[in-house]
């Protein structure tokens, strides 16, 4: 990776709620973001994310903090004067212009030369694949189209950085699915630098090189969709990045007192847990990370099974907690609903995090 | 053996929502065409006919001597000059019109995006205070306003102070000022609704894609409530052309407008006919300019509808 691009340097911003209280929507917040990378902000809603996303916009302007592109600040400057665009979640096409209009707009407020403009909007139309539909006005194109002249009319004015904020939220899951793979496509041919901000862990993961966690206006984890999903830091994001069993458990002489007398070895636990010496801690198993067993450590009763095609989710009741285990669907026997069934954690993936 | 019954199932016919009974409407439609069109009938059919020798009224003799007299005056000697008197009064009337309507536009378009740009709660209050002036009568309005801009009103002994001199009352300014305050509401309402519907994310989009303020004023929030400008401009101009009251109150009939020629031939003067030729005449403009304003609407795609 190059050396720092976009830095976001001890970012604050406060709003007031009608009610007199105040909101951190960004409380301290430091990154660094390569050149060319897809980076993702990820959290629910109200994290921060899409007020950082903003911020670097220029649609909001921050509290305290700086935000550096390239060498130059441009946390004071208005959104005009820097080289970022942004894709809107509600894609905020002009609905009084034609398509080359919306997408020509940006390129008129730099004064491209007119003949340079009717070109680079065809550019654009073809890099999302909407040639012909120049003249077309936004209310007769599909949500996914007008997704799509949202992204040219961005990408047209070759951002140095291009904001996303939720683009896909309101397309049904095929189209999503299809526009993730498009939007990987373009983010490799352009080269732009695109941050992306996301609710959906699973848009996070398929797309981004690096995810910033976000929760109540602080990263909680940076770092690579695999890392993050393999090694959450803590219960927070553990559960938040894909399905995860969060079971309570006591320190014990050899293993981890689960529920329903199960005991867990320490040896089962990923090398690089934490276990304290004594105490209550909290187990993290992905539940594709649990088969069953004969004579298994975690013993319990099915209280449901759900064949879902690609897996069996048997729903199993340890102690006075439940856990999901997702089964392979082939070559493994689906089990009774109310039968008994222990399970293992395979490939020692489970492990402690911190609550 | 009990008789079985079958219930008769009485035909029920009911409106579907969203349908309602065109019954209703047919009585202030009957209601609106007496009360429009038989004036309108009434002041056309005299406008063709003779004025009495003496007296008011007309006289049931066909003529069209009334239009002719708008713009060839008889002379004493009998020759005929073109009359400019006529149409100075109607270009007055355009005029003062005219100037209503741009102001009223360039102090609307703020108050009414400011107006929407705030909360749900005090968007509610603030339109209410914009339709504040209806609740009380235009007649005492405008006295009012005689009373505010009169020579030794506040204005006046304010400025005097300062040894400014302050006298426009029974002047063209004072009835284009009084114009301009009572119209003012009929401009900010309908762009205010336009406003409001106005989506502000799209002039975030525009910032972001390199507009500077007035580029976003000019190219994206002022195409967006062009159909409430359009709106506005038609109730403003059309009723401002035929105003009465403000040059006859605040203009001191000075300056007249064509409302108050007409007027002055049903009463002092008694020429009802020339009256009634006057006034079709306006009719008639005012529906050049209707069509005119709606060409535009049109034109432009906007879903203004005015006829």
């Amino acid at each position: 990776m190059s050396e720092k691009f976009l830095e976001i340097r001890n970012i604050t911003k406060v709003f007031q709620t009608p009610e007199g209280g105040e909101v951190r929507a960004l409380d301290d917040v430091t990154l660094d973001i390569a050149a060319g990378e897809f980076f993702i902000l990820l959290g629910p809603s109200g994290c921060g994310k899409t007020t950082l996303l903003r911020s670097i916009a220029g649609l909001e302007y921050p509290d305290s903090g700086e935000i550096v592109l390239q060498g130059q600040r441009i946390d004071d400057k208005p959104p005009y004067d820097r080289p970022v665009n942004t894709v809107f979640q509600s894609y905020a096409l002009f609905p009084h212009m034609t398509v080359a209009g919306n997408i020509a707009f940006g390129l008129e407020m730099e004064n491209v030369d007119k003949a340079h403009v009717a070109t680079r909007v065809s550019e654009a139309l073809a890099q999302v694949r909407l040639e012909g539909y120049e003249n077309r006005m936004p209310s007769q194109l599909s949500g996914g189209q007008q997704q799509r002249v949202a992204l040219a009319r961005a990408l047209a004015k070759k951002p140095k950085v291009l904001l996303l904020d939720e683009p896909l939220s309101a397309l049904d899951l095929k189209l999503r699915r299809g526009m993730q793979v498009e939007l990987k496509r373009l983010q490799r041919e352009t080269g732009i630098t695109f941050v992306f901000v996301t609710h959906d862990q699973e848009e996070a993961m398929s797309m981004g090189d690096r995810i910033a966690v976000f929760s109540e206006g602080k990263i909680v984890q940076l770092d690579t969709p695999v890392e993050v999903y393999r090694r959450p830091v803590n219960a927070y994001v553990a559960d938040f990045i894909g399905e995860t069993n969060l079971i309570k458990g006591t320190v014990a002489s050899g293993g981890i007192a689960l529920p329903g007398g199960n005991i867990l070895p320490t040896d089962q636990l990923a090398a690089d847990s934490v276990i304290p010496a004594s105490g209550p801690v909290t187990v993290a198993i992905r539940p594709e990370d649990l088969v069953l067993a004969t004579n298994g450590m975690i013993s319990g009763t099915v209280r449901d099974v759900i064949f879902t095609g690609d897996s069996v989710r048997v729903y199993v009741t340890v102690g006075d907690v439940e856990i999901i285990a997702s089964l392979a669907s082939y070559g493994t026997e689906i089990p009774a609903q109310g039968s008994q069934v222990t399970l293992n954690p395979e490939n020692r993936a489970a492990r402690t995090v911190a609550s | 053996m009990t008789a079985v019954t079958t219930p008769t199932k009485k035909p029920v016919t009911r409106a579907r929502p969203g349908q309602s009974s065109p019954k209703l409407a047919y009585l202030p439609i009957i209601f609106l065409a007496f009360a429009i069109g038989i004036p309108l009938l009434i002041i056309v059919v005299y406008s063709f006919l003779e004025k009495p020798s003496q007296g008011t009224g007309v006289k049931w003799v066909f003529t069209t001597e009334n239009y002719r007299a708008l713009f060839i005056q008889e002379k004493l000697d009998g020759t005929t000059a073109f009359d400019t008197r006529y149409i100075k009064v109607l270009w007055t009337s355009f005029y003062y019109s005219l100037i209503t309507t741009v102001v009223t536009l360039v102090f609307s378009v703020p108050v009414a995006m400011w107006i929407a740009t705030r909360e749900a709660r005090k968007r509610t209050l603030l339109v209410a205070l914009v339709t504040l002036p209806f609740w009380i009568s235009i007649l005492i309005r405008t006295y009012g306003m005689r009373q505010i801009i009169a020579d030794e009103g506040p204005i006046g002994k304010f400025l005097g102070l300062f040894d400014i001199s302050w006298s426009i009352l029974y002047s063209p300014p004072a009835t284009i000022l009084g114009l301009i305050y009572v119209f003012l509401p009929f401009m900010i309402l309908p762009i205010y609704a336009s406003a409001e519907r106005f989506d502000f994310r799209l002039a975030e989009a525009a910032y972001d894609l390199g507009a500077k303020r007035m580029t976003v004023v000019r190219r994206i929030i002022l195409p967006s409530i062009r159909p409430g400008v359009i709106s506005g401009v038609a109730l403003v101009f059309i009723p401002a052309l035929g105003s009465f009251l403000q040059s006859d109150m605040l203009g001191g009939g000075k300056t007249n407008m064509v409302a108050n020629v007409i007027a002055n031939n049903f009463g002092q003067a008694r020429n009802w006919p020339f009256g009634s030729a006057l006034a079709v005449l306006l009719i008639i403009l005012t529906l050049l300019f209707v069509l005119i304003i709606q060409g535009i609407a049109q034109r432009r795609g906007d879903k203004v509808e005015l006829v």
